[in-house]
């Protein structure tokens, strides 16, 4: 048994002293391979009497385990090891600067046209959209402007060439024709927002060529004023994000509305900062008003069955005194920095569960 | 329209304060735009009593003074050369606010001596431009009293009056609305009243049979032996007040006239007159010069007043400077007409002249007023110039204004939502100078009164009854609604915020431009056609409307490119324009890449753009509008402003739903912008719209216990051989199997034969029911192979 005591010895020694995993490998082959030395030993078991082979084999057998149980902590220490050198070698600097993405960017008027349809679209109103080009009828008569009124002059309104029976296509001025063209497709109940792009020949500090108009009609049998204040109040509480906005509904004149009124509502002004639903002064947002029977009898209503509100305001103007955008011509500017500053993430998507603005 | 306080007190019995009248103009509808009330910044100031003046010891140009407020006695050093005992003075005290400054007043000391006090000038007190010395109140001005109430200061309000309001455009007119509202009372007008002539007049006057529409009547009359003096004080005032240079005592009556009761006049030189006056149109070779010094040509579209040699004046707009009134005037012939509304508009807008008779006939003056008014003012000429009379010479007559109007109280309630007492109601309409008869109880017959052309309707009254109830006592009424909102956007509008949304989310800025540009930018897209082109563009830049959103696209680049940032991705929701018909426009999201795929970087080398970046951008709107993105044809043609060779279309059908490419070198050259730029255009409208589906469930997932597998082949075939093309054929070969391909690799060149390139794609197989026999792999592979080599001529690679 002695015999045994020195393999033990000299073989845990190989394993400790062997000086990587190759080297540990031969050994391994050396000792438990098929020509492996205990392998040897147990082939010559079967040479022994019982007795001797019973006591021998068992004594054997714990050597091959000691010595196999070596050889896997010697091969996983070797293993560690290798790794943590591997490891060590793929250091890198992870202060560089990652992989560049691109985020785009949504304009603020159709941030601002999400926003306005969530409100409105609680309240019930569909959207509804017309052509830029429209005739004199759509623009003009039929929302009961008078021949000769300003507006249908050239000094006002951008014209297309004269066509073959003499008339002149506009561009279309408000959105208003968007509610004849609606209330010329359908019955009432209706509650509508139109809204999308309207042109004037005006280009200065405040005024643009072309810009963007919401407007909102609400026809029905028994609307009345007092349902246009209930319905701008809240529009205007949800849109500002604002409780109790002060407003002022003063008397105005509209060709396709009586009574007419302006809005204003209450704000503030120090240091440059404007705040809306403070302070001791009025700002002007929008004009309103009951929807004119005449504008009714052009569309086929008897205005004395059917009655109701409208109401039209500038987007632009909306979004500049939210999101503090100061000057109205950047809008149309494409001026990336602008963009950047000034635009919304594809995800800030309006609700007014989740709130309209991030 | 601007008046000052006493002004409008000459027609309103009010106590009302400068502030109060104010509010109430502007919550009536005659919106405020500014009151200038110097006697707002005088709080504090009081009359002062100088005791002593005497010379300041240490300063020759300083006195030394006692000021007595009624009070105390105070030390005040003073500079102006005016003050001496006994002068009564603008005082202020410390703490009071100097209005030209704005700095409050402190105790100081003044070359060692205390000063507990300042005496003002009028300009100190911002009442004037005097700065010569302190103002020297009148004698007899008593101490102590608050500095305002004994100055001489009239309030100015500057209203904007709509312009369905002509009667506001008098003092007269905003008073009697005050008193409708209840603001005070319409004192009578005795100024008005007919008078007594003493001569039959020398000129007559008629209107030409084809000028009668559009002068109804013209009032005249001679005024002999007048004096045209300076005009008294207190005429002069309000005049400046409200911004008019007093000129002489005639025409300043005629202003004075204009804006207090919103009656133009004109005053002729009558000797410098020939013969009787006649309202005709121009003559065509006409011309006059005008009181601004200007010369205009006269057009047989434009009223004049003539004498029997020459157009004399722009009738309703502007008199001739030969025939105006100056210091040596003594006869008179003062005109008093009545114009058609819309003839002046066009007259003064053909003309681009401006005046105050204009401004007043182009909004419609009351129509019987023409009488009235002469007697007015030949009132008014009698107490200034001396003088007398003829009597009135009339041409014409003066027209009926609206007629009565049937008015049912309730309507008040069913359209504005308030209720008002028939009684109010009625007396709101008399203060307003209707007459009204009640005829039951929901019955009114309101006579409206000549000036009020603007009211007409029932309706117009409703608007009367709720302007003078005021809009802030209109209820609040929330909309009635459903109580659980329901979906409001339609599919394809719903569908087009997911399409905008999701090139944001690709990284793209999305920006709005004009929906013109300039015609030659337009031809270069296709555009610029005669029917197209705007009659009266803002600018020659902005003259046609836009065939297309990408040049404007191209030139956002190009600017920002130009300010550092050439590395960008625009894109534009709006309208293209084929037609000058409502209607001939198109939807179209355009977007545009320029420069390269980004910044530099230390490991991920940016490229330029190309075509393949807006071709997955325009598959990425399609998927999000819920194209099946498999269904699209692909065709290598797009419009001539795409690079002939890189850029294609999308077809769903016949219909091409999209298109892109690299911008044609040459357009880019003409547009003057650097390129690499690539676009694309979706046109939104021809997408199929999204079906509302019967069910929300999705169909059930079919997913195979089986691992998929690939094999890979790669064909030799001709160059023009579209790698689609090969890779429908592969997807054909055994539809329930094959269920992706896709090309991994292209090779032209030199080990490849002239006109040939290697196309390899891999094919993905995936069994349902059990794992695939080599066999069975055998015979799949075999029918992609035949499939290719049938669909593209190639040969498989070994």
């Amino acid at each position: 048994m002695d015999k045994l005591d020195e393999l033990r010895a000299e073989l845990l020694a190989a394993v400790s002293d062997a000086p990587d995993a190759d080297a540990l490998d031969k050994v391994r082959v050396a000792v438990m391979g098929k020509k492996g030395r205990i392998t040897d030993m147990m082939k010559g078991l079967g040479q022994m009497d019982p007795d001797a082979r019973r006591t021998f084999g068992a004594a054997l057998n714990a050597l091959k385990d000691e010595v196999a149980a070596a050889l896997d902590s010697r091969k996983a220490a070797f293993e560690t090891a290798a790794l943590n050198a591997r490891l060590e070698s793929e250091r890198v600097d992870i202060s560089l600067t990652a992989r560049p993405e691109t985020e785009g960017t949504l304009h603020p008027i159709s941030q601002t046209i999400d926003e306005v349809i969530a409100i409105f679209g609680q309240m019930g109103f569909e959207l509804a959209e017309g052509p830029d080009i429209e005739d004199d009828f759509h623009n003009f008569t039929a929302l009961n402007f008078p021949p000769g009124h300003p507006a249908r002059e050239m000094h006002d309104t951008f014209f297309l060439p004269e066509r073959e029976d003499g008339s002149r296509h506009v561009l279309r001025t408000h959105t208003s024709p968007v509610q004849i063209r609606t209330m010329k497709s359908r019955k009432p109940p209706i509650r509508v927002i139109c809204l999308g792009r309207t042109y004037r020949c005006d280009s200065d500090m405040t005024h643009t060529p072309m810009f963007h108009q919401i407007e909102g009609l609400v026809i029905d049998t028994n609307i009345n004023m007092g349902h246009l204040k209930g319905c701008l109040k809240e529009f205007v509480e949800a849109y500002f994000e604002v409780d109790n906005v002060p407003m002022q509904f003063r008397p105005s004149f509209f060709p396709f509305t009586e009574p007419s009124a302006e809005v204003d509502i209450g704000c503030s002004r120090k240091n440059g900062e404007l705040k809306i639903g403070e302070g001791d002064g009025w700002l002007e947002i929008l004009g309103c008003g009951m929807v004119h029977p005449n504008v009714l009898k052009s569309c086929g209503y008897d205005p004395n069955e059917v009655q109701g509100f409208a109401f039209g305001m500038g987007l632009e103007r909306i979004a500049m005194l939210k999101y503090g955008i100061p000057d109205l011509r950047t809008f149309f500017e494409s001026d990336l920095r602008w963009l950047r500053h000034y635009g919304f993430g594809c995800l800030d998507v309006p609700t007014l569960t989740g709130g309209l603005t991030r | 329209m601007k008046f000052t306080l006493s002004w409008l007190k000459d027609h309103l019995d009010t106590t009302a304060s400068v502030a109060e009248i104010g509010k109430t103009l502007t919550m009536i509808g005659l919106e405020i735009e500014e009151i200038i009330d110097p006697s707002s910044k005088l709080d504090g100031f009081v009359v002062g009593h100088v005791l002593t003046a005497e010379k300041h010891p240490d300063a020759d140009k300083l006195r030394l003074c006692t000021v007595t407020n009624g009070t105390d006695t105070l030390q005040i050093v003073c500079g102006a050369p005016n003050a001496r005992a006994g002068l009564k003075v603008a005082l202020a005290t410390p703490g009071c606010v100097v209005p030209a400054t704005g700095d409050k007043l402190k105790k100081g000391k003044i070359r060692g001596v205390e000063s507990q006090g300042m005496m003002c000038s009028t300009r100190e007190l911002c009442l004037g431009e005097d700065h010569d010395g302190i103002i020297e109140l009148p004698l007899d001005t008593p101490v102590g009293v608050p500095l305002a109430s004994v100055l001489n200061i009239d309030p100015v309000f500057d209203i904007s009056v709509t312009p369905n309001r002509a009667d506001c455009l008098g003092v007269r007119g905003v008073a009697r609305d005050l008193a409708a509202v209840g603001l005070g009372t319409l004192k009578a007008d005795p100024l008005v009243a007919p008078f007594a002539s003493t001569f039959a007049s020398p000129r007559k006057v008629s209107i030409a049979e084809d000028a009668q529409g559009a002068c109804p009547v013209f009032v005249g009359r001679t005024i002999r032996g007048v004096k045209n003096v300076e005009s008294p004080q207190w005429l002069k005032d309000r005049l400046v007040a409200v911004g008019l240079r007093p000129i002489s005592a005639l025409v300043d009556i005629t202003n004075y006239v204009t804006i207090g009761w919103a009656r133009p006049l004109h005053v002729f030189d009558a000797d410098k007159l020939a013969g009787d006056m006649v309202v005709r149109f121009g003559q065509g070779e006409e011309s006059l010069e005008a009181l601004n010094d200007k010369t205009y040509a006269l057009t047989t579209e434009m009223v004049v007043i003539a004498d029997q040699a020459k157009a004399q004046s722009i009738g309703g707009v502007m008199g001739g400077l030969e025939t105006g009134c100056t210091e040596s005037t003594t006869t008179v012939f003062l005109e008093s007409a009545l114009f058609e509304p819309r003839r002046i508009a066009k007259t003064a807008r053909a003309l681009a002249l401006e005046s105050d008779a204009k401004h007043r006939f182009e909004r419609g003056v009351d129509p019987q007023s023409p009488v009235w008014g002469a007697e007015l003012a030949t009132r008014l000429i009698l107490d200034l110039c001396g003088g007398e009379a003829s009597d009135l010479v009339i041409a014409g007559g003066m027209p009926a204004g609206n007629g009565p109007i049937s008015f049912r109280p309730s309507r008040v309630k069913q359209l504005v939502g308030i209720e008002v007492a028939t009684e109010i109601m009625v007396g709101m309409f008399e203060r307003l100078g209707c007459d009204v008869l009640v005829n039951g109880d929901d019955a009114l017959t309101v006579q409206p009164p000549s000036w009020r052309g603007d009211l007409a309707e029932e309706h117009d009254l409703v608007e009367e009854v709720a302007r003078l109830n005021g809009y802030d006592n209109l209820p609040v009424t929330p909309l009635p609604r459903l109580s659980m909102p329901k979906q409001v956007l339609s599919a394809a509008q719903k569908s087009l915020r997911l399409m905008t949304r999701t090139l944001v989310g690709r990284g793209l800025h999305e920006t709005v431009t004009w929906s013109f540009l300039p015609r030659a930018q337009a031809v270069l897209f296709g555009g610029g056609q005669a029917e197209l082109v705007l009659a009266n563009p803002i600018s020659s830049d902005l003259d046609a409307m836009r065939p297309s959103i990408l040049p404007n696209l191209a030139t956002a680049a190009g600017r920002n490119a130009a300010r550092g940032f050439p590395n960008l991705g625009l894109f534009e929701v709006g309208p293209q324009f084929h037609g000058g018909e409502p209607g001939d426009q198109t939807r179209v999201i355009a977007g545009l890449r320029a420069g390269k795929t980004g910044p530099r970087h230390w490991d991920a080398k940016p490229r330029a753009v190309d075509v393949f970046d807006v071709k997955a951008d325009v598959l990425a709107v399609l998927k999000a509008a819920g194209v099946n993105t498999d269904s699209l044809q692909i065709v290598a043609e797009a419009p001539g402003y795409y690079h002939p060779g890189r850029s294609g279309s999308l077809r769903l059908g016949k219909q091409v739903v999209a298109q892109f490419g690299d911008l044609h070198p040459a357009v880019l050259k003409a547009l003057d912008v650097k390129g690499p730029m690539v676009g694309f255009e979706v046109f939104v409208e021809r997408l199929p719209t999204p079906k509302a589906k019967a069910t929300k469930a999705r169909s059930l997932l079919q997913a195979s216990a089986f691992q998929p597998l690939e094999r890979d082949f790669a064909f030799v075939v001709d160059s023009a051989v579209a790698a689609d093309a090969m890779v429908r054929a592969a997807k054909g070969a055994d539809r329930q199997m094959i269920t992706d391909v896709a090309v991994f690799d292209l090779y032209q060149g030199p080990n490849m034969p002239d006109g040939k390139k290697s196309l390899a794609v891999t094919v993905t197989l995936q069994p349902m029911e059990k794992t695939l026999t080599d066999a069975e792999i055998e015979e799949i592979s075999g029918k992609v192979i035949a499939a290719i080599e049938k669909a593209t001529g190639g040969t498989l690679r070994s």
